[in-house]
C-alpha cells in the first residue's frame, strides 16, 4: 500500500496538478480534452468547477479522483504521483481517501439505501456491525433516517442523491468529488444538497471539489475554477455570503 | 475480505432468483442425468451379476466348438460329447460337486386342451445341484427311472402355471412330443434372468429318456459341472481342458474344439457389457454438464454487461481488480455448486424411480456423486472465469457511463 504524507496544517496542498494534459484517442482522431492544467487545492477547500460543456471538467475530475491518469504532466495526491501508480494502487487511494458523488446518482439497483451506503466500508474491511452503525449515521446525517430499507426505486431523486452523498462520506474521506451533484434536481432540493455539502466541508473539514453548471450552486463554494477548451480560464475566490457563518 | 466477497456474491444471487435459477438449470440437468444414468447402470450391472450367480457360482459349462465369443455356436465338424465324456470327468477330476450331461430341444407341452411351447432338458439329478434348482413339491428322479429312461419329468414353475394353474401337478401326466410323461416334481421359481429370458420355462427329464425317445441320438450337447465349495474353478477348468484334449485327441499346438467356461467368465462378459453401456450413457450425460457450463458462461457474460454500471461503481469506490474477479467467480461457483447439489438430489430421486421401474437394486455410487459435484464446481470456475475477468478489467469511467 502507498501511504501519502498525512495532511498537516490547514493549508497544505492535497491535490496538485502541474501541466496536466489528457488526450483521448490517437492520430487524427485525437481529442485534447485537457491542454495543460495547473491547479492546487488545499486541505479543507471547497472548489466549484464551472465551464461550458466539453471544456474538460469531467476529464479533470476523473484525473483528480484517481480514476484516470494524465497523458502528460504530473498529478500529485498528497504528494504521491498518481500517474506512476498501478490500477490497484489507485483503487486503494480511492478506497481510503476519496468519496464520489457521481452524476446521475449511480446507486446499486434493488439494493437498500443502507446496503448502498455500506458498500465503501465493505471494501475497507470494516466489521459488519460497525459498518451498519456507520451507514445508519451517514444516512441520518443526510436526513434519511427511517429510509434505510428502501431501494433506489422507492426513493425520490433528491433522496437518491442524498443516499449517494451518504455513501460518499460514510468512510470519512479526505476529499469529496461531486460531478454535477444537483444536475437533475429542482432548486429547492439542490439548495438542500448544497447545505449538506457546506456542512460537511465546514464541520468535518472534508475537502470538496464539485462540478456544476449553476452559478447559484457555485456560490456555496469558497473558490470557483472556470474551464474553457481544456484550460483553466479563470480562478476566483468566492466572497459569497454562504461561506460566512 | 474473502468472506465479504462471498457474502456480496450471495446477496447478488439472492437478488436475482429468476436469473440464478435459469443459470443453474443446465448444471442441474447435467448432474442429475449423470447420476441417474450411472446409478441405474450400476444397479443393472449388479442385477445381472446377481442373477448369474444365482445359477451357481461354481458352475463350469463345457460346450463343443469354440468360444461363444467367436462366430458362435458349434463349429461345424466339432464332434458332440458322449455320455462317456461326462463319466470320465466325474471319475477323473477331483473337487467336483456334480457333473450333469445335458441335451435337449424345444417342444410343446400338452395337457388336455392347453399347450405351451417350452424346452425339454435331459439330464441327471446332478443338474439340480449344478444349476442351483430346488423342488417346490414332489421328488427327484429315482436311479431306476434314470437307468431305464422312464417317462417322468420335473416341470418348471411357468409350465405348472400354464397347464395346471394353482393345482399341484405331481402325479398327473403331460404329453411331450409323442410320449405321455408323468410329473414327479415341480421346481421352485427363479424368475426372469438378467437377459430377460424365463428361467422357469423348461421341463427336466432323465437324460436317457430324452436321448432315446425325444432326440433319437446318444449325443449330449453340453456338460454342466460344479466345483465343490472352496475348490478353485480355475484349476478345475484347467483339469477338464487337459482331460478333454486327451479324450478328443487334440494335437499339442492345435486349438481345442470345445470350450470350457466358468461363471466368472460369463459374469465378466455380461457385466462388462452393461458397464460399457453405463459408461456410454454417463459420457452422454457428461456432455450435457458441459453444455450446462456453457450456459453458465453465457448468462454470466450477459450479467456482466447488464451490471456494467454496478461494476463501475464498485471499482470507483475502491474495489480492486481481484475483488471484482473474485465476486463474479464466486458467484459462478456458488451458482454451479448449488446447481450441482440440486442435480444430485434430483438425480438420486430419478435413479430411485428408474431402479424401481426397471426392478434393479438402487446402489448409490458415492464416487460418482462426489465427482459430479466437484465437476459442477469446476464448471463454475472454468466458465465463470472469462466473464469475471471481463468484469474486473472494465474501465471504471467507461463502466459508470454505461446505460
Ligand atoms: N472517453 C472519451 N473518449 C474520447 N473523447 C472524450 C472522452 N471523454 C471525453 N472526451 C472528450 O473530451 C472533451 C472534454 O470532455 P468532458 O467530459 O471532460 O467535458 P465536460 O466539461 O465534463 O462536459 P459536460 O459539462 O458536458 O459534462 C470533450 O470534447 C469530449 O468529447
Ligand atoms: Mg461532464
Amino acid at each position: 500500500m502507498i501511504t501519502p504524507a498525512s495532511g498537516t496544517g490547514n493549508m497544505s496542498p492535497v491535490l496538485e496538478l502541474n501541466g496536466v494534459t489528457r488526450i483521448y484517442g490517437t492520430g487524427t482522431a485525437a481529442v485534447s480534452a485537457l491542454q495543460g492544467i495547473d491547479l492546487r487545492i488545499d486541505h479543507g477547500d471547497f472548489v466549484a468547477v464551472m465551464g461550458p460543456s466539453g471544456s474538460g471538467k469531467s476529464t479533470c475530475m476523473n484525473i483528480l479522483g484517481c480514476l484516470d491518469t494524465p497523458s502528460s504532466g504530473i498529478y500529485r495526491f498528497k504528494g504521491v504521483e498518481v500517474g506512476k501508480l498501478s490500477r490497484d494502487q489507485r483503487a486503494l487511494l480511492r478506497r481510503h481517501y476519496l468519496g464520489f458523488v457521481f452524476q446521475g446518482f449511480n446507486l446499486l439497483n434493488r439494493t437498500s439505501a443502507l446496503e448502498n451506503v455500506e458498500l465503501p466500508l465493505i471494501y475497507r474491511g470494516t466489521p459488519a456491525a460497525e459498518r451498519r452503525e456507520m451507514a445508519r449515521k451517514a444516512l441520518a446525517a443526510v436526513g434519511l433516517n427511517g429510509w434505510e430499507t428502501h431501494t433506489p426505486a422507492e426513493l425520490s431523486g433528491g433522496q437518491q442523491q442524498r443516499v449517494a452523498i451518504a455513501r460518499a462520506i460514510v468512510a470519512s474521506p479526505e476529499v469529496l468529488f461531486a460531478d454535477e451533484p444537483t444536475g437533475n434536481l429542482d432548486s429547492a432540493r439542490s439548495r438542500e444538497i448544497m447545505e449538506l455539502m457546506t456542512d460537511f466541508n465546514r464541520d468535518r473539514g472534508i475537502t470538496i471539489v464539485m462540478v456544476t453548471h449553476d452559478s447559484d450552486m457555485a456560490s456555496y463554494a469558497r473558490r470557483i475554477v472556470r474551464f474553457m477548451d481544456g484550460i483553466i480560464d479563470k480562478e476566483e475566490q468566492n466572497g459569497g455570503a454562504n461561506n460566512v457563518s | 475480505m474473502f468472506l465479504e466477497t462471498i457474502l456480496i456474491a450471495m446477496c447478488e444471487i439472492r437478488r436475482n432468483v429468476m436469473r440464478s435459477s435459469l443459470t443453474i438449470l443446465g448444471i442441474v440437468i447435467g448432474v442429475a442425468s449423470v447420476i441417474t444414468m450411472v446409478t441405474v447402470g450400476d444397479g443393472a450391472t449388479k442385477q445381472v451379476a446377481y442373477e448369474i450367480s444365482s445359477l451357481g457360482t461354481n458352475l463350469i459349462d463345457i460346450h463343443p466348438g469354440q468360444s461363444f465369443r467367436g462366430s458362435g455356436g458349434t463349429r461345424s465338424g466339432a464332434p458332440m460329447f458322449k455320455i462317456t465324456d461326462a463319466e470320465a470327468i466325474a471319475r477323473d477330476i477331483s473337487g467336483l460337486a456334480g457333473v450333469a450331461p445335458v441335451t435337449g430341444r424345444g417342444t410343446q407341452a400338452i395337457r388336455g386342451n392347453d399347450n405351451w411351447a417350452t424346452i425339454i432338458t435331459g439330464s441327471t439329478n446332478d443338474y439340480l445341484k449344478v444349476r442351483n434348482w430346488t423342488l417346490a413339491s414332489g421328488r427327484q428322479f429315482t436311479d431306476g427311472e434314470l437307468r431305464a429312461g422312464a417317462a417322468v419329468c420335473i416341470i418348471g414353475a411357468t409350465i405348472r402355471k400354464q397347464l395346471f394353474g394353482e393345482q399341484d401337478p405331481v402325479g398327473y401326466t403331460i404329453r411331450l412330443e409323442k410320449i405321455s410323461c408323468q410329473v414327479v416334481g415341480v421346481f421352485k421359481a427363479k424368475g426372469q434372468s438378467g437377459f430377460g429370458t424365463d428361467q422357469d420355462d423348461f421341463v427336466l427329464m432323465p437324460l436317457r429318456t430324452v436321448q432315446r425317445r425325444i432326440v433319437g441320438k446318444s449325443d449330449i450337447s453340453s456338460i454342466a459341472v460344479s466345483a465343490q465349495d472352496g475348490v478353485s474353478t480355475e484349476k478345475v477348468k484347467a483339469d477338464i481342458e487337459r482331460l478333454l484334449r486327451e479324450r478328443r485327441k487334440t494335437g499339442k499346438n492345435e486349438e481345442e474344439d470345445f470350450h470350457v467356461r466358468d461363471m466368472q467368465e460369463i459374469v465378466k462378459t455380461l457385466t462388462g457389457t452393461t458397464r460399457l453401456l453405463t459408461t456410454l450413457l454417463g459420457a452422454v450425460a457428461a456432455v450435457s454438464l458441459l453444455v450446462g457450463g456453457i450456459g453458465i458462461m453465457n448468462i454470466m457474460l450477459v450479467s456482466v454487461t447488464e451490471r456494467t454500471r454496478e461494476i463501475g461503481i464498485r471499482l470507483a469506490i475502491g474495489a480492486m481488480e481481484k475483488q471484482v474477479l473474485m465476486q463474479f467467480l464466486i458467484e459462478a461457483v456458488v451458482l454451479s455448486c448449488f446447481g450441482g447439489l440440486i442435480g444430485i438430489i434430483l438425480g438420486i430421486a430419478a435413479a430411485a424411480a428408474g431402479a424401481s421401474a426397471l426392478k434393479v437394486p438402487l446402489i448409490l455410487n458415492i464416487g460418482i456423486i462426489v465427482i459430479a459435484f466437484v465437476f459442477s464446481a469446476a464448471v463454475g470456475v472454468v466458465f465463470g472465469y472469462f466473464p469475471a475477468r471481463k468484469a474486473a478489467l472494465l474501465d471504471p469511467i467507461e463502466a459508470l457511463r454505461h446505460e
